[in-house]
């Protein structure tokens, strides 16, 4: 089994930070180390993406001197995929962040357990 | 005895663990933060005593109305460093079984990407392949993802948006304000010059990259980006009045409902006419030229516009909760 | 390719131009224009699903000008067009319902905001019903994400935004194991599109390549779809969401959002995986045993629970219990029974959430369920609305749930080794069901006592309430049309389940 990830070293790193960003994501209490998280995720899937276009000694999937053979250029699906996800990824993080800034005002802190908290006890005065 | 105990406490270790888990800022001592003394000195103040009150607040609780919390806690902390590496685990065992990294043989270097590559220049027009395929092969997840960042705008707005009209909100909003005017450096001269040096040149390259998506490296979406840097640059730079000048609530509705229906209607007539069997009038020019490749360059624009206006929303609604 | 092909195509543009046109609209043409597109949309879907079962087959759509394995594509069949048609009529009745609540709980300045939210998760339920990609699917899940996050924050007080917040985290925990779910299988096949990824699945199991990632890929992409709509153990964010976003936005989020994602999840199964792939696998059987979970543990809790919108927000979780149940049998009658619980739960979550929103107004708006005592006498459309989905919910023959439920029995006894649990826990959850709802019911035909007690001092305490909040305000006929509405859709599917029934099992079959 060690040589198979080994050679895939791209993608091990990249499903290392995924396993790293989605635990933070879920457990952490800090809501911006979640969304720190949420975005360590999201780019480790990218990174995932981008490793998967990849091809040796080829070229990045831009038409040059009208040369337009397969063995010339990279796989261009992953990196359209990874430029849709990433603005997916700044869009989601913006509604997040904003959401802790309403957050934060309203409760004084960033704990998601004190905040919660907080709110059933607002709810209860 | 004691000197060592100092020595711990001022250690490198014990400030990046204190770092790590959140409590220390290293970087608290060395960022200056100018404060102006004329006014409001006490509200400055406000902010972090709020952070450190809040803290400590939470500690107490802890501590004292929940003994339970803490072994929660502690649960917790276990369970999510045995989950992390089940995931990891269970997908490194995946990672093991795929194709090898770099393979020219892999899977998914298949028909599809073979047609990309060898036709997409012809069907088209777009030089870099990745434009040509978010654009026009598979143009409606790229339409969809526009529709994402739209909608996320309104989301912030809905959020942060602070309407005349309520007593309440008018207080945040006085508050808003008052922080911002803080921080905001005023009538910094080193800033003011780099921006105007910069800020040209970042909004030209940014131009750059979004008409040269079809030819080069970029497109609408980087492109945007860089704009819409430039636009916050100039903002720090010389403060909303300025901005406001050329760049409020209004203008930017109009420019994304534009930027957007043009999106739209222009995909619909191409989706409507591919879907049909009819043959689609738009002239793809000749690969190369700036005015080529039908309509990816237009919708490039398009995107770029929506892009760059998002980013400034987003900040301008951060900072003061309007534009 | 005639007209009728291309409404699906225009169903979703449609919605999602009214969506980008309404930041520029106020409120009130936001929402004449959000209802008319919900109409249209579901007219289209109407003439679909009618062209469907006319030609009997189903028929994909180019996005563009390139055929499958390269450009977008969507997809119609019987059970697509089925879906959307109930989805927006649920969609059109929740607007309506909810439509006076709506214009309290939103500021003045935000109320297009809404509407925008509103006509993105009908365009973004639209794509998720149609599509034939799977990256598609993963972006219009994004778009439906984070509109139900701005259908929950948009009451902007303490409880809905910190559950907006939770929702959001557990949606995002769903969409990343969605899309690196995505990302291994576009590895393994090489394709975005759903037929080619199919031959190419099926190519694979053929050849006995990738096991061990084809196995990931099937719990990966199952568990991030569950977690997104709400599987058992995966639950938490679910109470808080629909007890206190502002009414529309429960009955929707409710009604819509969690199938959605559901329906998506069934099409990856038959579509992409193939059906034997995952039967072959243990998928099913897990999703079975959390299933089962649900039934029970989201019943209990309704027991425990206090608060009348929390308390309904938990019978989803038992529903959706149902539903993923149904999909873990395994079987084909498994699958029909589980599609048609996924509409009489639509139907009649909505008519429960918009159906007690017409008994808060007469009753002092407190949580606690005791606060509805004798509101069935006050507003009495309102107690007969709540009274006909609880039943439904419970199994009352005649209603949607009753035949749901049959469907369930009866399909169990197809599949042998899952026949005893499934019974069990059936009869077992439709006792629990009828302890809370029946509670509920009663609760709401009681006289409350101390009007009894106090009698002597204050005789005309009965009176008083309706007096202090007048039964028929001018705002209510439409939540009166909602609920007759809700309640005759509820009444269509239970007595004429037939060819409902025939429908989906028809569609299922055109996904192969």
């Amino acid at each position: 089994m060690d040589t198979p990830l080994f050679v895939n070293m791209e993608e091990t790193v990249s499903i290392v930070l995924f396993g790293i960003g989605f635990t933070m994501l879920m457990l952490h209490r800090n809501l911006i180390k979640k969304i720190l998280g949420m975005n360590i995720m999201d780019t480790a899937v990218y990174l995932f993406l981008a490793v998967k276009g990849y091809i040796r000694g080829r070229m990045v999937p831009i038409v040059v001197d009208g040369i337009q053979e397969v063995s010339a250029y990279i796989n261009p699906v992953p990196s359209g995929l990874v430029l849709t996800g990433i603005v997916v990824s700044v869009s989601t993080t913006a509604l997040m962040l904003a959401l802790t800034i309403r957050l934060y005002e309203r409760y004084g802190s960033l704990d998601l357990d004190e905040i919660l908290m907080r709110a059933k006890e607002e709810e209860r005065v | 005895m004691s000197r060592q105990r100092d020595d711990y406490e001022n250690s490198w270790w014990k400030k990046f663990k204190g770092w790590v888990d959140g409590e220390v800022d290293l970087l608290a001592e060395g960022m200056e933060i100018r404060v102006p003394k004329t006014q409001e000195e006490g509200e400055w103040d406000g902010k972090p005593k709020a952070l450190m009150s809040a803290d400590k607040m939470g500690k107490m609780t802890d501590s004292q109305k929940r003994r339970g919390i803490r072994w929660f806690r502690r649960f917790y902390q276990v369970m999510s460093v045995f989950l992390c590496l089940s995931i990891i685990f269970v997908l490194l065992w995946t990672v093991a079984y795929l194709p090898a990294f770099g393979n020219a043989g892999n899977p998914d270097n298949n028909e599809v990407s073979a047609r990309y590559i060898e036709k997409g220049l012809q069907e088209t027009g777009a030089i870099n392949i990745v434009t040509g395929m978010i654009l026009d092969y598979r143009a409606f997840d790229t339409f969809g993802e526009s529709c994402v960042l739209f909608i996320a705008s309104c989301c912030v707005l809905v959020l942060l948006r602070i309407d005349e009209g309520k007593a309440g909100e008018k207080a945040r909003k006085r508050l808003a304000e008052s922080d911002d005017r803080l921080f905001e450096p005023k009538n910094d001269v080193i800033l003011q010059k780099c921006a105007c040096i910069l800020v040209p040149l970042i909004l030209v390259f940014g131009i750059y990259i979004v008409l040269n998506g079809h030819l080069s490296p970029g497109g609408g979406f980087s492109g945007g980006a860089v704009l819409g840097s430039g636009l916050i640059f100039y903002l720090n730079a010389f403060g909303f009045r300025k901005t406001e000048r050329f760049f409020t609530e209004k203008v930017y509705r109009r420019i994304t409902l534009c930027a957007l229906t043009f999106y739209c209607l222009a995909k619909s007539y191409s989706f409507f006419t591919g879907a049909n069997h009819l043959e689609s009038k738009i002239p793809l020019g000749t690969p190369g030229a700036i005015v080529s490749s039908g309509l990816i360059l237009p919708l490039n624009i398009c995107v770029g516009l929506v892009v760059a206006c998002t980013m400034y929303a987003f900040y301008a609604l951060f900072r003061k909760g309007g534009m | 390719m005639s007209l009728v092909q291309n409404f699906p195509f225009f169903s979703i543009i449609i919605a999602m131009f009214s969506g980008i046109f309404s930041s520029v609209l106020d409120g009130k043409k936001a929402r004449n224009l959000s209802l008319l597109v919900i109409v249209l949309t579901t007219g289209m879907s109407l003439a679909v699903l009618h062209f469907c079962v006319r030609t009997g087959q189903s028929y994909t759509y180019m996005m563009g000008h390139f055929p499958a394995p390269w450009g977008n594509e969507i997809r119609a069949g019987v059970l697509e067009g089925l879906t959307a048609v109930l989805f927006g009529l649920v969609m059109f009745f929740s607007v309506t319902g909810g439509m006076d609540h709506t214009a309290a709980d939103v500021e003045t300045s935000k109320q297009n905001l809404f509407y925008i939210m509103i006509d993105l998760m009908l365009s973004s339920l639209l794509a998720l019903i149609y599509t034939n990609d799977l990256f598609t699917a993963y972006v219009f899940v994004e778009i439906n994400t984070i509109a139900g996050c701005g259908l929950i924050m948009i009451r902007q007080i303490g409880r809905s935004l910190s559950s907006a917040i939770r929702y959001m985290i557990m949606s995002q925990l769903g969409s990343g194991l969605f899309l690196i779910g995505l990302s291994l299988l576009y590895d393994v096949t090489g394709h975005l599109l759903m037929s080619p990824a199919k031959d190419a699945v099926a190519g694979i199991e053929a050849a006995g390549l990738y096991e061990v990632p084809m196995l990931v890929i099937m719990a990966v992409v199952s568990v991030g779809l569950a977690i997104k709509s709400g599987l058992y153990p995966f639950h938490y964010w679910i109470p808080d969401t629909y007890g206190y976003a502002t009414p529309t936005a429960s009955a929707v989020l409710s009604g819509l959002v969690s199938k959605g994602y559901i329906f998506l999840l069934i099409k990856i199964f038959y579509r992409v995986l193939g059906r034997e792939n995952v039967i072959a696998s243990e998928i099913v059987n897990v999703l079975f045993v959390f299933g089962l979970a649900g039934m029970l543990m989201g019943s209990v809790h309704a027991i425990l629970e206090r608060d009348t919108r929390r308390m309904i927000a938990y019978s989803s979780v038992a529903q959706i219990g149902y539903i993923y149940m149904g999909i873990g049998l395994g079987t084909q009658a498994g699958m029909v029974a589980a599609i048609f619980h996924m509409f009489t739960h639509s139907a009649t979550k909505a008519l429960l959430f918009i159906s007690a929103v017409g008994l808060y107004e007469v009753s002092k708006d407190q949580k606690d369920f005791r606060s509805l005592q004798g509101s069935g006498y006050r507003n009495p459309l309102a107690g007969i609305g709540f009274t006909v989905g609880a039943l439904s919910m419970v199994g009352f023959p005649m209603l949607s749930g009753f035949i749901s439920k049959l469907l369930f029995a009866t399909s169990a006894l197809q599949s042998p080794h899952k026949m005893l649990p499934t019974v069990i826990a059936l009869a077992i959850s439709t006792i629990l069901n009828a302890v809370y709802f029946l509670r509920l019911v009663i609760t709401l035909y009681t006289i409350p006592e101390e009007s009894s007690e106090n009698k002597r001092e204050e005789p005309a305490n009965e009176e008083e309430i309706p007096k202090r909040r007048p039964v028929l305000s001018p705002g209510t006929w439409k939540l009166h049309l909602a609920i007759v509405s809700f309640i005759l859709l509820n009444l269509t599917l239970g007595l004429y389940s037939q060819p409902v029934v025939a429908w989906i099992g028809s569609g299922l079959a055109m996904f192969d």
